[in-house]
């Protein structure tokens, strides 16, 4: 079953037009990996789909119900989850009260206890940092409490945002691991990396998106060994 | 001085609680609301015409008869907090500032004007007084129902802290005050919070209303327009957004009132709390428990 997909979706911010017929397609257990230049329409892709942003046209279906027209919290509870761009913790919360944030939607008894648990044991770093503010984690740090904050939400998919932005390269190695780990125990992934030659590295499928539309797909062993892509996004 | 002390805490109180309000619908979207201080004076206004329909009561009611009252008139204010959001700011959530701050002023005066329609622009006479056994603690008068009233607004404010604090709504409301798109993400239902923000806010000044009609025995149309820049200014003193803060500011505002009123006579009173105001508006706007996170990015 195809858990995420676009129909011809296009987006308009005011006048400018930043999905312009983007179709893609997540299928259940996958790592997919967008990929594409600053403004190709990466994130508003996400954001279309979290519903912080409103489709002008097309459809938006994700395990099988439409949710071109849903409210980000209906989104959220159905089990779509966004890690979105620059991790957005909440600052003065601290740790624990941040990943108790990602459970909101959760209604099931003591689901979130027993989750943060199983993410606290996942990533030791933050049960050792549970009371303090989030904000003064490292961008690393961070970004594994933004990943584990989505985790205690119990997604069937997850949409994660640039991850690597501004880390180090161990770092990114081991987010990556991380979101392999997640992949690996069921949970679909759909990836929008700058750090084309990380992301491909974990990914099942991608696709490359420019002015709003996809414009190229392949598996990542194929995309890895595309010319084009080597040139425009991995560097000669 | 034990005198000054505890009237100041007695009238900082009221302040404290109104200034919650301020403080917490500013902090989830941002608006200075300006109608607050009038959801103050309807519920001393609310509280005046639940207590005279009943007739006259004993004095030996008269705290509970408020203590009731005081609940109901949380339950209406309240109410009435929340069709003003879904009335007058909803619709303006994602205009300019200023857009909405008018409509504040708009509504502020809807208020006030309303009420002077409906009940007659003259002052009234609150039927319920805080009179009654008189205690000496420490060389200072205080009567019974003053210190109910006083032990009311105490654990309405830890209470408050608390829910803030401990609730998943709580969390909410602090996670939407730092990042409204953020919160989104999480599943939050924006609207639902700040509904449930402006409920608890004006529940608290209507609960304050009731109580400075008490203790004052007097109450006009107009009773809500000062009190709602003091508040502002408490919540300034404490810091804006911030709920501990709004606390501490109103008591400490109504301590400075105390003593300043005391130093440089009666009339000079709302000179010095406005001076204060200007004082901590340039030297720390951020107020005393302003939070400054050092951000890591």
């Amino acid at each position: 079953m195809s858990m995420l997909e676009f129909e011809n979706v296009e987006v308009f911010y005011g006048k400018i037009q930043a999905l312009r017929g983007m179709s893609i397609r997540v299928e259940e257990g996958e790592i997919v990996s967008l990929l594409g230049n600053n403004g190709a329409g990466k994130t508003t892709t996400l954001s279309t789909a979290s519903a912080i942003v409103k489709a002008n046209s097309g459809r938006i279906s994700f395990a099988g119900s439409d949710i071109t027209r849903a409210k980000p919290w209906d989104v959220v509870a159905g089990g779509l989850i966004h890690v979105p761009e620059g991790r957005r913790i909440f600052s003065t919360l601290t740790v624990a009260e941040n990943l108790q944030l990602g459970g909101y939607m959760v209604k099931e008894r003591g689901a979130v206890a027993k989750r943060m648990k199983e993410v606290y044991e996942m990533l030791p770093l933050l049960a050792e940092r549970r009371n303090q503010q989030g904000g003064t984690l490292s961008g690393g740090e961070q970004q594994m409490l933004a990943i584990g904050r989505a985790l205690i939400a119990g997604p069937r998919m997850l949409m994660l945002d640039e991850p690597s932005m501004g880390l180090a390269p161990l770092i990114v190695a081991q987010v990556m691991e991380v979101i392999k780990g997640v992949n690996a125990n069921g949970t679909t992934v759909l990836l929008v990396e700058q750090n084309a030659r990380a992301a491909l590295k974990i990914t099942s499928r991608g696709y490359v998106i420019e002015g709003g539309a996809t414009t190229m797909t392949g598996t990542g062993p194929e995309l890895l060994a595309d010319s084009r892509i080597v040139e425009a996004y991995l560097g000669a | 001085m034990t005198q000054l002390i505890w009237n100041g805490l007695f009238v900082g109180s009221f302040y404290a609680l109104v200034a919650l309000g301020y403080s917490m619908v500013y902090g989830i979207i941002k608006l200075l609301n300006f109608a607050h201080g009038d959801i103050y004076m309807l519920g001393a206004f609310i509280g005046f015409a639940m207590l005279t329909s009943v007739g006259v009561i004993p004095a030996s009611l008269s705290i509970t008869a408020l203590l009731i009252v005081l609940l109901l008139v949380m339950i209406s204010t309240g109410a009435i907090g929340v069709a003003i959001e879904r009335v007058a700011y909803r619709p303006l959530r994602n205009s300019p500032r200023l857009a909405v701050l008018i409509t504040a002023v708009g509504a502020s005066f809807t208020l006030e004007y309303g009420v002077a329609a409906m009940a007659g622009p003259n002052p009234r006479v609150f039927p319920v007084r805080l009179e009654g056994q008189t205690f000496d603690i420490l060389g200072a008068r205080i009567s019974a129902p003053q210190i109910v009233l006083m032990v009311v607004a105490v654990i309405l404010m830890l209470g408050l802290n608390s829910y803030v604090q401990r609730t998943s709504m709580g969390r909410a409301m602090r996670a939407i005050a730092l990042d409204p798109k953020g919160s989104l993400l999480m599943g939050i239902n924006v609207n639902k919070v700040i509904t449930w923000t402006f409920f608890i806010g004006s529940a608290l000044a209507g609960a304050a209303g009731v109580m400075a009609g008490a203790y004052y025995g007097k109450i006009d149309f107009l009773m809500g327009f000062i009190i709602g820049l003091k508040a502002f200014t408490a919540a300034v003193i404490g810091g804006i957004g911030n709920i501990k803060g709004a606390m501490l500011g109103g008591l400490l505002l109504g301590l400075l009132e105390a003593f300043g009123s005391q130093w440089l006579g009666g009339q000079w009173r709302d000179v010095f709390t406005f001076a204060v105001l200007i004082l901590f508006l340039t030297l720390k706007p951020t107020g005393l428990l302003g939070e400054r996170v050092t951000e890591r990015v």
